[in-house]
């Protein structure tokens, strides 16, 4: 499946205006917090999403992009269903987490920012996961991996690969 | 839970729950910093074991916030013997119930341990024989998802007081007289900061907890966020008090789920006591908290752009004045302290000004919690009186530097700060002995690095990270930082010019003088304080294209000794590259053309064959 294809997946106007109907978007709205719940609810920011949220809070989709664009944590495109972190923080960068970093981009064949061919994982890096007692770290979803070494990246991605089929 | 109405009704629920029957054990596990490694499967099998024994009703889990020694995690506590065991896993849980609870020994294997020796106390442990924990006093102690836990051991004493019984100004007084100054970095005395908002005019004013904890090295807002939220709450609503706002912010990264989620809890379950909202404890004052959560900018803990952030902007710093104290949140009086500046309010107005003020030095007053990481043994939180050491914290507290290698510097501050060397290891640490070495206190993140460290690396690391977090707003900071990591690239990439060294101290000055805020003045920092105190290492790199600590990958070189190699072939089917040729029992070579120098062979080599130079 092509990038372009699951975005023709996305949720329809319905589904949106369900959605922003449940958060009470309006004019009085925090454009952050909208944004942010938006995001949880269908896992990025649909352009249509965009466009409604806009309308509804009366702020130009200029702003609405200018802000989401800002923030790290914004993005308009799906990603892969397991997210990557790694932290390229002080403590991990003194123990090796650049040596860990080449090792996961090998294994993906991608670079950072960047979402696999098909689809399992997407990876970025952090600036730190306030972790650093286990550095070099790095999080796949919600699961932290610490004290890494690159020759132990391959099992580790394997293991969400494997999941993931 | 109940609904109080008074203070006195505060002090009667404390005296309840005071009474209510102890268990003969509590076991005490870190279950957030150490949820990275199996705290919660710990504390199940701790709950199931328990419950299968039927000993209930005798012993209590307590899922706990940050003992500190992260360098033992999973991290449990055992009381009341004070009993500190590190590394447990769910396997050593039957041990624990059925020798430490039931028979009342000690497990040297899960003991802290000096020369082989089991050292079983926490209070013995190194790492905490050498700490203050004042601030830290019950992180890793109560239940942070309990209210009553907290309340149960002091927590909204201080406030109550305050509010009972204290007039605005004379709060105001005592926090000044403690000397207490923001722990965020930039070490503004606290008492000054709240008298200037509340002589503003303007309705409402705000207060902002600073949960922005950007910094990388830095995790003790974090852990007391995660750990012992309600004292944060208490410390905003004295603040409020003494400047009279009625709505407050809490500001948190998202990178930290635990601590959204623990402050969202504790702020509906102090709602619920009647502890914020309207007329709290009777007392006529009315304060709320909400909380908003970050979305990834790290510029966003300075102060403007944070208030820009909170009101759903781009969050872009703006020049000051006015400062926020005048034209803060919705351009009404605000402000804005850290985490652990709040969580400091409370002690002071426990211990009084004058206690408060007994440890520190002439200009820094109190503790300091420090996030111990990088080339050291004993990594985690350390809390300390203003003052000490280098080489208290580092060796007496941290255990010193692993692999029998050398102390080389200490960076302080992160991004904004900049690297002590080894010389200054016996200078007293406070706000004004840092800078004057051309660091910073900053959070107070300490990085230890050793002689393996690369110091223009971790130069080029911290530009690159302020390069990456420029707002972009003024070109001071969006082009310079750039200009100086293309330079710093060149350099650890093997083709520095000899003018580089002055170009980076002219546009580092530069940049220093003329940036719009806090990030961009900063920045340059790291870059200034190693050509300070390693000038020779960059000179290394430049002219000799040698890396003395063997850090930078383009500078290196991998061989492999024919002598010492066996012809294992392991190192050849590691090599990411195939640059690895040789047969079967004969001594390989590495083709220089393809190797990466990501070092993988020298890894696994298990004849110390591979050399690095």
């Amino acid at each position: 499946m092509t990038q372009s294809s699951l975005a023709a997946a996305g949720p329809s106007d319905a589904e949106i205006a369900s959605a922003l109907d449940r958060l009470a978007v309006s004019p009085a709205s925090n454009l952050i917090a909208v944004l942010q719940e938006v995001q949880e609810k269908f896992g990025y920011l649909p352009a249509p999403a965009l466009k409604e949220i806009g309308r509804r809070t009366r702020i130009p989709l200029s702003r609405v992009y200018g802000v989401l664009s800002f923030y790290a944590q914004f993005y308009t495109e799906p990603r892969g269903r397991h997210t990557v972190r790694c932290c390229r923080g002080t403590a991990c960068h003194v123990r090796g987490a650049g040596r860990v970093l080449d090792a996961v981009e090998r294994e993906l064949g991608i670079g950072e920012g960047e979402t696999t061919p098909d689809l399992v994982f997407y990876l970025e890096t952090v600036a730190c996961l306030g972790t650093c007692f286990l550095a070099p770290v790095m999080m796949i979803d919600n699961g932290y991996f610490g004290n890494l070494a690159p020759e132990s990246i391959s099992a580790i991605l394997g293991s969400y690969r494997s999941k993931a089929t | 839970m109940k609904r109080l109405h008074s203070i006195s009704d505060l002090t009667r629920w404390r005296n309840e729950l005071a009474a209510r029957p102890r268990p003969d054990a509590v076991v005490r596990v870190c279950s957030t910093g150490c949820r990275a490694l199996g705290a919660l499967e710990v504390c199940g099998a701790l709950e199931e074991e328990i419950a299968r024994r039927g000993l209930g009703d005798r012993v209590r889990v307590v899922r706990a916030g940050c003992h500190g020694l992260c360098a033992g995690a999973v991290a449990v506590v055992v009381d009341p013997q004070g009993v500190f065991y590190q590394g447990v896993k769910a396997s050593d849980v039957p041990d624990i119930v059925e020798q430490t609870l039931l028979a009342g020994k000690t497990i040297d294997r899960l003991c802290w341990s000096s020369d082989g020796q089991a050292v079983p106390q926490q209070q013995d442990v190194p790492f905490y024989k050498h700490q203050t924990r004042r601030v830290l006093r019950h992180c890793g102690v109560v239940d942070p998802q309990s209210i009553e836990d907290s309340v149960a051991h002091g927590a909204y004493a201080a406030a109550a007081a305050v509010l009972g019984s204290r007039q605005p100004e004379d709060v105001i007084a005592e926090v000044t007289r403690s000397g207490l100054r923001g722990r965020g970095g930039a070490g503004f005395p606290t008492g000054k900061k709240w008298h200037l908002a509340r002589q503003a005019t303007g309705d409402p004013k705000y207060i902002i907890c600073n949960a922005d904890e950007g910094d990388p090295g830095a995790f003790m807002d974090r852990a007391l966020l995660e750990g012992d939220p309600h004292l944060v709450i208490e410390g905003m609503i004295i603040g409020a008090f003494a400047i009279e706002a009625r709505h407050g912010v809490i500001y948190v990264r998202a990178e930290y789920p635990i601590a959204v989620e623990h402050t969202k809890l504790a702020i509906a379950q102090a709602r619920e006591a009647g502890l914020l909202g309207g007329n709290i404890l009777g007392t006529g004052v009315n304060f709320d908290i909400e909380t908003r959560i970050g979305a990834g900018a790290f510029v966003c803990g300075e102060e403007t752009a944070l208030i820009a952030s909170v009101e759903g902007r781009r969050g872009m710093p703006r020049p000051r004045p006015p400062f926020p104290a005048v034209a803060g949140l919705h351009g009404k009086p605000t402000n804005i302290n850290n985490v652990e500046t709040w969580a400091n309010v409370p002690r002071v107005i426990e211990m009084g000004a004058e206690a408060y003020a007994s440890v520190g030095t002439d200009g820094s007053k109190g503790t300091k919690i420090f996030a111990l990481a990088g080339k050291v043994t004993s990594t985690g939180l350390v809390e300390v009186p203003m003052g000490a050491t280098l080489r208290r914290i580092v060796f007496d507290i941290g255990g010193g530097i692993p692999a029998g290698r050398k102390f080389k510097a200490a960076q302080m501050g992160g991004p904004s700060g900049g690297c002590v060397p080894a010389q200054y290891l016996d200078l007293p640490i406070d706000y004004d002995s840092v800078k004057a070495v051309g660091a910073i206190m900053g959070s107070g993140g300490l990085i230890v690095m050793d002689e393996a460290t690369c110091m223009v690396d971790i130069a080029r690391f911290f530009t690159d990270f302020c390069q990456k977090e420029s707002c972009g707003k003024c070109s001071p900071c969006r082009i310079g930082t750039r200009r100086m990591l293309e330079i710093l690239n060149r350099i650890t990439d093997g083709n520095g010019e000899p003018e580089d060294i002055d170009r980076l101290q002219r546009l580092g000055e530069m940049i220093r003088e003329t940036s719009l805020c806090g990030l961009g003045q900063t920045a340059p920092n790291p870059v200034l304080s190693t050509l300070r105190w390693f000038r020779d290492e960059y000179e290394a790199h430049i002219h000799d294209r040698r890396c003395p600590a063997g850090a930078c990958r383009k500078l290196l070189t991998y061989r492999i000794d024919a002598q010492k190699c066996k012809g294992c072939t392991v190192c050849a089917a590691n090599c990411p590259a195939g640059a690895i040729v040789g047969e079967r029992k004969r001594p390989h070579a590495i083709v220089l053309e393809k190797c990466v120098r990501c070092g993988a062979c020298s890894a696994v080599c298990r004849f110390d064959a591979v050399v690095c130079e």
